[in-house]
C-alpha cells in the first residue's frame, strides 16, 4: 500500500506540474486541481498508513489511526474546492473580456505591445 | 481579558458579513462601520502592544482546547507589532479610499475586512497549519480587492497573481504534510520544542518540509527569483490595494521571521538554521534586481514596485544574517518600508491622476496642478524611501549595516546595499526632475491647455488622499524621532525571537497539565 500511495502522489504532482506549465488555462485549472489532489493524498499519508483502526484514542484499544490528518484533509479539500471555483470565474471573465484562453490574456502579444507603447 | 486578542480577527469578519448581508446598496454606511471597525481594531492593536511590550505573552485557546491539541493565538512583541502596523496602514488606506476608489466597484469595504480579517489571523496564530487557513483568507480576499474595477490589464495580472499564490498555497500543504508527519505537531511553540528532538533519519524530510516553506513564504515576500508576480500585479491594481498590498509583502517576512528563528533557530538540534545558507544570497540578489529595476522602470507604478522588490531584499539582508542585533535592525526596516511604501504608492496616484493622459508614465508632460506640494511630498518620500539622512530610511540602513559587520561577508554587504542605494537615488532623482522641474517648460508652452483639460479621473485638488499621504510620510518622521524606543523594543522583540522560552512556556504551560488529567480519568 506505501508504494501504491506514494506513486499515486508522485505521478499526481508530476501530471499536475506539467500541466499548471501549459499555457491554456484550462490545463491549469486541472493541473492545480490534480496539485490539490497530490497533497490530499500525502496529509492523510503522512498519517501513517492504518487500516481498520478507529481515529479515536482509547485505553481499551490497543491501536488507532491518527485523526489530525483527516481534519486537515478535511480543510485542504474545503479551500481547494473554494479557490478552484475562484479561479474558474476569473478565467472565464477573462476570457469573455479578452476573448482568448491563453493564460497572458492574449496571443499575439497584444497587451504586451499595448504596455510597451505606454511605457510599462 | 486575554480573550481580547481574539478581536482583531472576529471583529472584521462580522464586519465583513454584515456589510455583505444589510448595507450592500449604502456605500455611506460601509464606509462608516468599515473606518469604525478598524479604529476599534487599532484601539486594541495598542492596547495589546502595551501589554506586550513588557515582554508578556498572550494566549488564547479556541473552544478552550490546550495548547497542542487546540489551536492558539498568541501574541508576542513580534506579533503586537505586525498588528499595529497593519491596524495603522489598514486604517490610513481606507480613509483614502473612502475618498473615491471604493466607488469603482462593489463590495470593496467587505472585501477589505475580510483582507484585515486575514492579516490578523496571520500574524496572531500560533498554528502553523491555522497560518495556511489565515494565508488563504488573506489572499482569497486579496484576489478579489486585486480585480476590484477590472480591465484586461488588471484581469491578466491578476490571472497569474491567483495562480501562483495558488501553486503556493499546494506547496505550504506540502510543506505543512512533512514536518507533521516527522514532529507530530503542527503548534509553533511546539515546533520549537520537537524538532530537536527529530531522529537523524528523519532530518531529510524535516529539512525539505522548512525548506519548501522557505519557497512559500518567499514567494508571498516577492523573494527573487519567487518575484515575478509583484511589480504587474502591484502596478495594475488600485492604489489604495496596492497600498494595502505593502504588508502582505511583510506577511511573508513575518512568517520568515517566526519560522526561521523561532522554530528552526539555535535550538532546533540538527536543522538549526536551516534556511540560513539560502536567505542571505537570495535577499542580495533581490536587493540588486529590485533598485535595478527602479533604474529601469519606465513609470511612476513600475518605480515604487520594483522599490518594494528592493526593500524586501534590504530586510531579508539584515534577517538573513540570523543574529538577534540584525534582527532588530530588520524589523526597524520593515516598519519603515512598509509606511514609506504605502506611501509613495498613494502619492503615484495622486500625481498620475492630475497629469490626465500622460498618467504615471515618465514622460515630459504639464506639471501636475498642485506640483509643488506634491514635489515636496515626493521628495520627501523619494529622501525617505533612499535612506538619505534624516529620516527613517537612513536609520534602518544605518543599523543594518552597522549589524552585518559581524558576518564575515560584510564587505559584500556593504558594497551591495550602498551600489543599490545609489541605483536608487539616482532613479527617484531623475523620476523627480522629470516630472516636476522639466517638465515645467512644457507647462509654459501651453498654459491653458494644462488646466482647461482635467484628468479623466475624479476631480483634482482633494484634500483627504494627500493628507493620509501627508500622514503616511508624519509616520516616517516619527520612526525617526522616536528612534529610541522603537529600537529599544525592536531589541526586545529580537531578543523574544532568538530565545523564545517565555513564548513556549506561554503556549505550552498551561497545557502540560491538562493530558495528565485526561490519562488519569
Amino acid at each position: 500500500m506505501e508504494l501504491l500511495i506514494s506513486s499515486g502522489v508522485g505521478v499526481l504532482v508530476a501530471s499536475g506540474v506539467y500541466l499548471v506549465l501549459r499555457a491554456r488555462t484550462f490545463p491549469v485549472i486541472v493541473g492545480l486541481a490534480l496539485l490539490s489532489y497530490a497533497v490530499n493524498l500525502l496529509i492523510f499519508g503522512m498519517g501513517r498508513l492504518v487500516i481498520d483502526r478507529p481515529p479515536i484514542l482509547s485505553l481499551h484499544l490497543d491501536a488507532y489511526t491518527d485523526p489530525l490528518p483527516q481534519a486537515l484533509v478535511l480543510t485542504a479539500i474545503v479551500i481547494a474546492f473554494g479557490m478552484t471555483a475562484l479561479i474558474v470565474v476569473i478565467i472565464l471573465r477573462s476570457f469573455l473580456e479578452t476573448g482568448s484562453d491563453h493564460v497572458d490574456g492574449d496571443e499575439e502579444g497584444r497587451l504586451t505591445e499595448l504596455d510597451e507603447r505606454s511605457g510599462r | 481579558m486575554s480573550n481580547i486578542i481574539a478581536l482583531p480577527i472576529v471583529l472584521p469578519s462580522l464586519m465583513a458579513a454584515v456589510m455583505v448581508l444589510a448595507m450592500r446598496h449604502d456605500l455611506v454606511l460601509q464606509r462608516i462601520f468599515g473606518i469604525a471597525s478598524v479604529s476599534v481594531v487599532l484601539a486594541v492593536a495598542i492596547y495589546i502592544l502595551t501589554r506586550a511590550a513588557n515582554g508578556e505573552v498572550m494566549v488564547y485557546e479556541l473552544g478552550a482546547w490546550p495548547a497542542p491539541f487546540g489551536i492558539v493565538l498568541a501574541i508576542d512583541r513580534l506579533a503586537a507589532m505586525m498588528l499595529l502596523l497593519t491596524s495603522v496602514v489598514a486604517l490610513l488606506v481606507l480613509v483614502y479610499a473612502s475618498a473615491g476608489d471604493d466607488t469603482r466597484g462593489r463590495h470593496f469595504h467587505a472585501l477589505f475586512q475580510f483582507q484585515l480579517m486575514g492579516l490578523n489571523g496571520a500574524f496572531l496564530t500560533g498554528d502553523i497549519f491555522n497560518l495556511f487557513v489565515f494565508f488563504e483568507v488573506l489572499l482569497i480576499a486579496s484576489y478579489g480587492l486585486m480585480l476590484h474595477g477590472v480591465g484586461p490589464r488588471r484581469l491578466r495580472a491578476g490571472t497569474h497573481y491567483v495562480v501562483v499564490n495558488l501553486v503556493g498555497s499546494t506547496l505550504f500543504l506540502f510543506a505543512v504534510a512533512f514536518i507533521y508527519g516527522v514532529t507530530g505537531t503542527l503548534n509553533m511553540a511546539d515546533l520549537a520544542v520537537k524538532v530537536a528532538d527529530v531522529p537523524a533519519g528523519d532530518q531529510a524530510i524535516l529539512q525539505l518540509g522548512a525548506l519548501l516553506l522557505l519557497v512559500v513564504f518567499g514567494v508571498k515576500a516577492a523573494l527573487v527569483p519567487l518575484h515575478f508576480w509583484l511589480p504587474a500585479t502591484y502596478a495594475s491594481t488600485s492604489p489604495p490595494v496596492a497600498a494595502l498590498f505593502a504588508i502582505m509583502t511583510k506577511v511573508g517576512a513575518y512568517a520568515i521571521i517566526r519560522v526561521y528563528i523561532s522554530i528552526f533557530g539555535a535550538g532546533a538540534g540538527d536543522a538549526a538554521w536551516v534556511a540560513a545558507p539560502w536567505l542571505l544570497p537570495a535577499a542580495l540578489v533581490t536587493l540588486v534586481l529590485g533598485m535595478v529595476g527602479v533604474l529601469a522602470a519606465r513609470s511612476l507604478r513600475w518605480m515604487i514596485c520594483f522599490s518594494v522588490i528592493g526593500s524586501m531584499g534590504m530586510l531579508f539582508v539584515a534577517i538573513g544574517i540570523f543574529d538577534p542585533v540584525a534582527t532588530a535592525a530588520g524589523l526597524y526596516y520593515l516598519l519603515h518600508s512598509t509606511l514609506i511604501a504605502a506611501a509613495l504608492f498613494l502619492l503615484v496616484d495622486q500625481i498620475a491622476l492630475r497629469r490626465g493622459q500622460t498618467d504615471d508614465r515618465l514622460e515630459l508632460a504639464p506639471v501636475p496642478a498642485q506640483g509643488d506640494l506634491l514635489a515636496g511630498l515626493f521628495f520627501i518620500g523619494a529622501i525617505a524611501f533612499c535612506g538619505l539622512p534624516p529620516l527613517s530610511g537612513f536609520i534602518g540602513k544605518l543599523l543594518i549595516l552597522d549589524a552585518v559587520q559581524l558576518d564575515p561577508r560584510w564587505p559584500w554587504i556593504w558594497a551591495l546595499v550602498l551600489a543599490t542605494s545609489l541605483l536608487a537615488i539616482t532613479a527617484f532623482s531623475r523620476a523627480g526632475s522629470l516630472v516636476f522641474w522639466k517638465s515645467r517648460t512644457v507647462a509654459v508652452e501651453d498654459p491653458k491647455d494644462a488646466e482647461a483639460e482635467p484628468p479623466s479621473g475624479p476631480a483634482p485638488a482633494r484634500p483627504v488622499p494627500l493628507s493620509v499621504v501627508a500622514l503616511f510620510l508624519l509616520g516616517t518622521v516619527l520612526l525617526t524621532a522616536f528612534a529610541a524606543p522603537i529600537g529599544r523594543y525592536v531589541d526586545a522583540t529580537a531578543a523574544q525571537l532568538h530565545d523564545p522560552v517565555d513564548y513556549i512556556e506561554a503556549v505550552l504551560g498551561v497545557a502540560t497539565l491538562a493530558p495528565t488529567e485526561e490519562v488519569a480519568e
